[in-house]
């Protein structure tokens, strides 16, 4: 089927099977930030924003999102200025394996749309669907506490 | 690379896809393509069960496209809410906090932030699972369902919508379009018990609670649990000791001992039968306390 879609900012038009996901359509024309795990929604390594919110796309057909704007991990930056919360990230060290990084990047820098000045608590909360499993959420946490403090005195 | 990438994708078994532009487009599509045919609401219940192929229908209706699905409206004496409408806007919306903060309270429990961007309360509810919470919060409110089929609509009550496990009394080619949720008369206090082991975990148990209250006793009481059964379980027994006694503590703890009488859950891994039932009575016990304070 064809449908048209923003992606990163971007116009495309795809012709995807109506079995496919949106994840596995982003990965096949070369976006491999958004990763697949566990395929059933529940680890947030998939995470993308569609239309201003944070989803999982591996349990979102790709024709669910005919028409809508799209944005990956490869979109958050701007040129080679990287987004605030990729910044912190890399500043703290925020990684273990650094397979659900892109999940919970997308994920915090969709939710500090929404509450710029979140507490610890709520990015706690926010993480609840992001699994990582090296146990690593201190530092990602730590990272965006920093970067919405860098934030503040900018 | 394309290959490989496809060889470790789950992918569902292939259907036709059918974007409803209409209510009345998604029931003639239903009524066309009879048993083969699924509407698509979120698809955050629908996929999973697809990619498992624990469900293969030949023919998916798509009703996302439909954007007169998605409100929330004060319509007078109720909140009228369609069908469309995603926990995160139950969660975050200043009229549902206000007017049913219960439905907002819980639906911001769902799963997690990602599941409630996207999944629907129109979805949640025809989907009938019993571990789900918002089956259980609209019967304790006493909600209507809106259901409208090729003869026409008709107001289910929230109290005897669900049938079994995954199996509601819609009718194949119905659409759920509406939820009705009463407002609360007098002073009114609720609150939603969820129990689980992680954070973005699907209940053990959970219990929803709405008291009536009238100087220092209880007008009306309603108690409904969550994964106890093939459906929610109005604990009928806890109700009716709570019904115009005191609301004191000793009265809500004799009656939340009684919140696990008659029932039979299925154990699970999560949880044997037996931990079950005491997590009823603990649960129901919270919450009555949490809404007495409240
Ligand atoms: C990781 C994960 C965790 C979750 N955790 C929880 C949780 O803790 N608690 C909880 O309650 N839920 C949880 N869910 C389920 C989530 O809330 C689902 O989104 C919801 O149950 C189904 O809504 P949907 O819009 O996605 O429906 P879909 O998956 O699109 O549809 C579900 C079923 O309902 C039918 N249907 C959908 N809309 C209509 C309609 N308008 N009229 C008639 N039939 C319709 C479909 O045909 C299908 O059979 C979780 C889901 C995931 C993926």
């Amino acid at each position: 089927m064809k449908i048209e879609v923003t992606v990163n900012g971007e116009s495309q038009e795809w012709e995807v099977p109506v079995n496919q996901t949106l994840l596995d359509a982003l990965r096949l024309r070369g976006l491999p930030g958004t990763k697949r795990v566990c395929e059933s929604g529940e680890c947030g390594a998939c995470a993308v924003i569609v239309d201003g919110l944070a989803l999982d796309s591996c349990i979102l057909l790709a024709v669910q999102a005919a028409g809508m704007s799209i944005v990956t991990v490869e979109g958050l930056s701007t040129g080679s200025q990287l987004h605030p919360v990729q910044e912190a990230f890399t500043q703290n060290g925020a990684i273990q394996c650094g397979f659900c990084i892109p999940g919970m990047i997308v994920t915090a820098a969709n939710y500090l749309e929404e509450n710029p000045s979140p507490t610890q608590e709520e990015i706690r909360h926010v993480f609840v669907g992001n699994l990582c499993r090296c146990t690593g959420y201190k530092k990602p946490i730590e990272a965006v506490l920093s970067a919405v403090r860098d934030d503040d005195t900018s | 690379m394309a290959r490989a990438e496809w060889s470790s994708a789950m992918i569902p078994a292939a259907f036709d896809y059918i974007a409803a532009s209409s209510v009345d487009e998604a029931i003639e599509m239903l009524q066309k393509h009879g048993d083969q045919a699924k509407l698509l609401a979120g698809g955050h219940s629908l996929l999973p069960l697809m990619k498992l192929r624990l469900a293969a229908p030949g023919v998916l209706v798509d009703l996302g496209k439909i954007e007169d699905l998605r409100y929330i409206r004060d319509a007078g004496d109720h909140l009228a809410i369609g069908s469309m409408t995603t926990h995160y806007m139950l969660e975050s919306s200043a009229l549902v906090q206000e007017r049913v903060p219960l439905l907002s309270h819980a639906a911001g429990m769902v799963g997690d932030m990602q599941v409630r961007n996207r999944g629907t309360i129109g979805g949640s509810l025809a989907h009938a699972d019993p571990a789900s919470d918002l089956p259980s919060i609209v019967t304790v409110l006493r909600a209507g369902i809106v259901a409208r089929g090729p003869r026409g609509e008709r107001l289910i009550p929230a109290d005897g919508f669900f049938q079994n496990t995954w199996t509601s009394t819609l009718y194949p080619e119905e659409v759920v379009t509406e939820i009705r949720v009463p407002y609360a008369s007098g002073r009114t206090s609720s609150t939603y018990q969820k129990f689980r082991q992680r954070a973005a975990d699907w209940a053990i148990v959970g219990v929803a609670v709405s008291l009536t209250l009238d100087n220092g006793s209880v007008r009306d009481a309603g108690v409904v649990l969550t994964n106890v059964g093939s459906t929610p379980v109005r604990a009928t027994a806890v109700e009716e000791a709570l019904r115009g006694g005191p609301s004191t503590r000793e009265a809500l703890g004799a009656a939340a001992e009684r919140a696990a009488d008659g029932l039979n859950p299925p154990g699970e891994l999560k949880g044997s039968p037996e931990y079950k039932l005491h997590l009823a009575r603990i649960l129901t016990l919270r919450a009555l306390e949490t809404a007495l304070s409240g």
